[in-house]
């Protein structure tokens, strides 16, 4: 037996409305994602892509479907944890596009809260605030409010905040959305370094495909439908930086 | 890691802003409590400044907080010579407004029983007691007045020689002593023409019947002043007041001038029951509506409050939420915020009635039953206001925050 997945889904499927009115959202949608892995998740705005992160990171629940992480089954079919919100405050950790700061906590409070919900003592989960922070090169800005930060530095607080609870998986909706072509780069290499570093699985959906190398995994989602992305097309992406 | 009070600090402006008006509005919450303890602190000032044990007063009257009460003087002798009595005195009240240094001067007047009674009891904050049976007064210091500040009131002239703290009638009108003769006085003063023609209307009354026409002296004294005709009573006081000699058997006092046919009497507890229910009750009753509507204007405007201050963090309780801060990390933050805004608010009124209350017309009296039983309320109130805000922030749901 190998060491458990950090995500592992099958037959992912999310329906909204109902009749006439009904819209598939996610058609059985299957993804293996190892601890330490990174995945990118590419596809055309409406594809599904957010929509398969608010299953996974058990925020709006699948119409069916499984979903386990860290190899704890906690949806399938009509089943699921009695808890799903403490599983997701202990288990995952989240990044957007917009930095999606507490405005009024500073940015090492923005961590240490995360430390602090999932029962940590607050002088641990101050100092494992600040560590994340130092190891992501905002150590300098802890005391400063999320106003008084730049896009990057929030971007940076809000990783260091998904990191806090030692997570079995990461999940960023296109993180680089706001910042320029060098300094997103910089903050998918940052996204591969913590998910290796810190065991995490990782999915981070983007339409950034400049940064595709960065990925150990690419998948593609159009209409619904989530499926391995081909190198050759990766590889072109890349090396041309153009192309979107 | 306390979410309500870095909330607060966020956005303190508003917050303390808001917290100032809803101090506000409790301090006039506490107001009106204290503005109702100052009437029957007020209302009581006389009877317990008196401490009499038995009030005799006019046969089915309630006495002369209550309406006109008449009695003649003798009855003051009657008493006293009742077993168990050790002291009875005439009492004198009345209120009168009149014009000094070319503004109205209004006042309650109280009698005092000069020589036994000379001012002593009263609580002097300058001068002295009275020295005299005539001509002198001890006025409270809200009346205005300075010591040795002469005051004309009918056809004598009145020196200040002491001054009280706190002495004011039910109505608030700060009390002025003079000794009974001169408190009769000034109630009976009567001018020089009116005495003419009321003595004018007499002998022509006493003229007209038998009794003047066969008996020549009453014409005679009809003329004269009302004090020479024996059938005319002389100026009637307000009440007597008695006190018990240690040891006497209440019941029996009061069996034996239950038997009088011209009195009615109380005890010292039901003139204070009657008082109050006559003269305060209604100002109680208005007050204590003000009061509960005043409270649910407070309860419902930080309900509002405390609503709005949930509508600007709907972004950060979803992002709470999408991080899986569990619902009591939420509820907290918002009660925490309502309590800790109804504590401070409470304070701030307490401060600013500190302040401003001294300067109300009439006394405000603060007390810390009514106090505590006020935070009491502002507490639940806090708690209430919240559930609105409460109620609203457990229907966002966490992918708000994304959106």
């Amino acid at each position: 037996m190998g060491e458990p997945l950090a995500l592992e889904t099958s037959g992912l499927t999310k329906v909204y409305g109902h009749g006439h009115t009904e819209v598939v959202a996610l058609r059985d949608a299957g993804m293996r994602v190892r601890r330490g892995e990174i995945v990118a998740l590419l596809g055309p705005s409406g594809a599904g892509k957010s929509t398969f992160l608010m299953c996974v990171g058990l925020i709006n629940p699948p119409t069916r479907g499984r979903v386990a992480i860290g190899g704890v089954p906690v949806l399938d079919g009509s089943r699921a944890l009695s808890d799903l919100r403490r599983f997701r405050r202990e288990h995952i950790g989240f990044v957007f596009q917009k930095s999606n700061l507490i405005p009024f906590l500073n940015a090492v409070e923005n961590i240490q809260i995360v430390g602090e919900l999932i029962g940590r003592p607050a002088f641990l989960a101050r100092r494992r605030a600040m560590e994340l922070l130092d190891a992501l090169g905002v150590g300098a800005r802890a005391h400063n409010m999320p106003t008084q930060l730049s896009g990057g530095e929030q971007q940076r607080v809000t990783i260091a905040r998904a990191l806090a609870n030692q997570p079995s998986l990461i999940l960023a909706d296109e993180p680089t959305a706001a910042l320029d072509g060098t300094r997103g780069r910089q903050v998918m290499e940052l996204f591969r370094d913590v998910a290796h570093e810190h065991g995490a699985g990782g999915i981070v959906v983007t339409h950034d495909h400049r940064a595709l190398d960065v990925f150990d995994t690419v998948y593609e989602m159009e209409d619904g439908v989530l499926k391995p992305a081909h190198r050759a097309g990766i590889d072109a992406a890349v090396g041309h930086p153009t192309a979107r | 890691m306390n979410l309500a009070v870095r909330d607060i600090r966020h956005s303190l402006g508003r917050f303390v802003l808001t917290t100032i008006g809803v101090g506000m509005l409790l301090m006039i919450v506490m107001g009106m409590g204290g503005i109702y303890r100052g009437l029957v602190d007020d209302a009581l000032v006389v009877t317990r400044g008196v401490g009499a044990d038995l009030w005799i007063v006019q046969r089915d009257t309630r006495g002369p907080f209550a309406e006109v009460s008449r009695l003649p003087r003798s009855v003051v002798d009657r008493v006293a010579a009742v077993p168990g009595v050790t002291d009875a005195r005439e009492f004198v009240f009345h209120t009168i407004q009149r014009e000094h240094r070319g503004q109205p001067l209004r006042m309650g007047v109280l009698g005092l029983g000069w020589p036994t009674d000379k001012g002593e009891g009263l609580p002097l904050i300058a001068g002295r007691p009275l020295a005299q049976n005539h001509f002198e007064v001890i006025a409270d210091a809200t009346l205005g007045l300075g010591l040795g500040e002469r005051l004309r009131l009918g056809k004598e002239t009145y020196t200040v020689v002491g001054l009280t703290s706190g002495m004011v009638s039910s109505g608030g009108d700060g009390l002025a002593c003079f000794t009974s003769r001169d408190a009769q006085a000034i109630q009976f003063n009567e001018p020089g023409e009116s005495a003419r023609l009321e003595r004018e209307a007499r002998r022509a009354r006493a003229s007209a019947i038998d009794f003047g026409r066969t008996q020549p002296g009453v014409l005679e004294r009809a003329s004269g002043p009302s004090r020479g005709l024996a059938a005319l009573p002389g100026p009637a006081i307000s009440a007597v007041i008695a006190r018990l000699a240690p040891g006497a058997d209440a019941d029996a006092v009061l069996r034996s001038l239950h038997g009088w046919s011209d009195v009615t009497v109380y005890s010292g507890v039901q003139q204070e029951d009657l008082l109050l229910k006559g003269s305060v009750d209604r100002a109680r009753r208005q007050l204590l509506l003000f009061r509960v509507l005043l409270t649910l204007i407070s309860a419902v405007i930080m309900a509002l409050i405390i609503y709005t201050l949930t509508l600007d963090k709907l972004h950060p309780i979803a992002l709470l939420k999408l991080i899986g801060a569990p619902n009591r990390v939420i509820v907290g933050l918002i009660m925490q915020q309502s309590i800790i805004m109804g504590v401070l608010a409470f304070g701030v009124g307490w401060l600013l009635g500190q302040r401003l209350f001294p300067m109300f017309p009439r006394r405000v009296i603060l007390t810390s039953d009514d106090l505590l039983r006020l935070a009491g309320i502002v507490l639940v109130i806090s708690i209430f206001a919240s559930l609105l805000g409460i109620w609203k922030a457990m229907r966002v749901a966490p992918n708000e925050a994304i959106g």
